[in-house]
């Protein structure tokens, strides 16, 4: 088991290295220059300060030498600093990342206890009225963008109750009711809108186990219908389920990012977006390689996960 | 002396995609106490669904039109589920077919063994595992002990359907099933796994029924034999009557079939002609009728009903006088 964790934290390594290539090459890509924007800004137009800026910011040097710097920075822990707050990135990163990490567990909490629950009872009760209700809206959360749920949650309620979500950020240390009272709207709009595939993965898995011969095994020994299902059916019905939720954590940083924009959340989704238009190379880049990391970690957890369930991926 | 169960004009449908199949059509049988039945057919004749019946695992498709099931003067096809409940693994043990799929993977052998004697015989969970261990031990796995904290990955096929037989035997049930034990094992294997199953189920006086397709196998554990044919019972007899004396034209060919240690080891092993039938259109009359080599009109008419020819020997055949 240790040598297989071992095996898998190299195997991050390569692909941390591959992704922080294509990061840093995108941001670059994109039309229209940190120079730009900081001389249009300012309201100067002549070269040399175009040339003087470059320079101080360091991107004279070519690309290759610019990449380099920086990977050789990271690996000594060293993000840079924002161009234009002259902050280090390190620190603002330290700041908005357990944010982004509490809505993103909070989303999956919720939507593992909604999904992994209503999926058993569907299954249980397939073809049944009960059935048919979850199925939909199950797919109703599917094809609502959380975005959209997330205004009309802004919106409606105010209109019609004078109530609206909390929008004010106490940090949990300080004040942790007040912090989970404002993370929970985003929460639950994060965590219903992944729970639906989630959910549907769990009630077609469980049904595809309850069909299994180590079922008939379990009936035929005299077992009731609820320890079938809890004791015999369920860890082979989640495997593929965990899989699923491995491959969901880009969907939740990702819709984490837009519900912070409308939840007010001073999580990395909006210091991304910020950074994202201003071109501030060193903190988009720097946010990505966390979120790659963040989304290698959770798969290795989810491989771990597999060991705990599989008695064969164990030995 | 009574019969442990009796069996008696059982019809099962099932509903399919193309409508109701009738996989058992009025099947009758009867096992005393400490008896061994062999039950022979091929696929699709219904042995299976004449064992899955009696502990009422057909499925959500399968349904028993008429009938009765007696097990110890009770019958199984009327009583709650939650009897019935009471009464799988505790006095009817069943043995299925793929000791491959029939473990669940997740759960240790001692789970699964230990599992049915703390929920009938209301044992603590450590006592339950401890008696799991005995018999482990008895069904001849080496190490039984140590075993059980093992996964059925980790064991042979012979192996794990020695764990099927444990488990059924855990709560000494009256009457165990067994569907074609050995099917899926090795030929070496097969006949210690069916030595130990019939031994064992001697030494606690439990009747055993034995699905079948191979007739060396009835010869060598079975006291009784009933032969069916597409959903009926064509032949039933002792053992040795049956080969001795077959009647049926059915058995017959089943018979003519085994291949022949002093036979000619040139000569073609006989076959039945044509295909066994399909339940979802079975010829009217007698269903073997097609295949016959002693058809007569009555057989295409009607259904030749189960009579006594000779003492402990029933058949359904117009052919015979």
């Amino acid at each position: 088991m240790q040598a297989f964790i071992v095996r898998r934290l190299l195997a991050v390594i390569p692909t941390l290295l591959f992704t922080s290539v294509i990061v840093f090459a995108s941001i670059r890509l994109i039309p229209g220059d940190v120079v730009d924007l900081m001389l249009a800004q300012n309201d100067i137009s002549t070269g040399t300060d175009r040339d003087v800026i470059e320079a101080a910011l360091g991107l004279d040097k070519p690309i290759y030498e610019q990449y380099f710097v920086w990977i050789f920075n990271i690996v000594q822990g060293d993000f840079g600093y924002s161009l234009w707050q002259n902050t280090p990135v390190a620190e603002q990163l330290s700041l908005t990342l357990p944010i982004t990490f509490e809505l993103g567990l909070l989303a999956l909490i919720v939507a593992l206890s909604v999904a992994i629950p209503i999926g058993i009872y569907s299954a249980m009760r397939q073809d049944t009225l009960g059935d048919y209700i979850t199925r939909s809206f199950s797919l109703l959360m599917l094809a609502i963008p959380s975005f959209w749920l997330g205004t009309l949650v802004m919106v409606f309620p105010s209109v019609w109750w004078r109530w609206a979500p909390p929008l004010q950020y106490t940090p949990f240390s300080e004040d942790p009711l007040g912090n989970l009272a404002h993370m929970l709207v985003p929460a639950i709009l994060l965590g219903l809108s992944l729970s639906a595939v989630t959910m549907r993965m769990t009630r077609t898995m469980m049904l595809e186990v309850l069909r299994q011969d180590y079922i008939r095994t379990a009936r035929a020994k005299g077992l009731k219908e609820n320890l079938i299902v809890f004791r015999h059916a369920l860890r082979n019905c989640l495997i593929p389920v965990v899989t699923l939720i491995g491959l969901q954590a880009p969907l939740l940083i990702g819709g984490a990012v837009i519900l912070e924009q409308i939840f007010v959340v001073p999580g990395m989704g909006l210091m991304l977006l910020e950074a994202v238009f201003q071109r501030d190379y060193p903190v988009v880049t720097g946010v990505f390689l966390i979120v790659g990391l963040s989304i290698l970690f959770i798969n290795l957890i989810v491989d771990l996960t597999y060991g705990f369930l599989d008695p064969k991926v164990r030995h | 002396m009574d019969p442990l169960l009796a069996i008696s004009d059982l019809s099962v449908t099932f509903a399919t995609d193309r409508g109701h199949v009738q996989a058992l059509d009025g099947v009758s049988l009867d096992l005393v106490a400490g008896e061994t039945l062999a039950i022979v057919g091929e696929s699709g004749s219904g042995k299976s669904v004449t064992a899955l019946s009696v502990l009422g695992l057909l499925g959500d498709s399968g349904q028993v039109k008429t009938g009765k099931i007696e097990f110890e003067g009770e019958d199984l096809t009327k009583v709650p589920a939650s009897r019935l409940r009471e009464i799988r693994g505790n006095q009817i043990a069943f043995i299925f077919q793929e000791p491959m799929s029939s473990l669940n993977p997740v759960l240790t052998i001692g789970t699964q063994v230990a599992e049915p004697i703390w929920l009938h015989h209301k044992k603590s969970w450590p006592e339950a595992i401890a008696e799991a261990g005995k018999l482990l031990a008895k069904v001849a796995i080496p190490d039984a002990e140590q075993r059980l904290e093992d996964y059925p990955h980790q064991f042979s096929g012979g192996m794990r359907q020695r764990v099927m037989i444990a488990m059924a035997l855990a709560c000494q049930p009256r009457l165990i099933i067994a569907d074609e034990p050995t099917t899926a094992l090795d030929v070496t294997v097969q006949a210690q796994i069916l030595s130990l199953l019939k031994n064992l189920t001697k030494e606690l006086g439990s009747s055993l029924i034995l699905i079948t397709h191979d007739l060396g196998v009835v010869a060598r554990y079975a006291d009784k034999v009933a032969v069916m044919y597409g959903g009926r019972i064509v032949e039933t007899a002792s053992a040795l009557d049956l080969y001795k004396n077959p009647k049926h034209p059915y058995t017959n060919g089943l018979m003519a079939s085994i291949p022949k240690l002093d036979g000619d080891p040139g000569s073609r092993l006989f076959t039945i002609e044509g295909q066994p039938p399909d339940l979802s259109d079975l010829p009217a009359g007698c269903a073997f009728h097609p295949r016959c080599p002693h058809v007569h009109e009555a057989c295409r008419a009607g259904k030749p009903p189960l009579r006594s020819v000779a003492p402990n020997h029933e058949l359904a055949c117009f052919g015979y006088d």
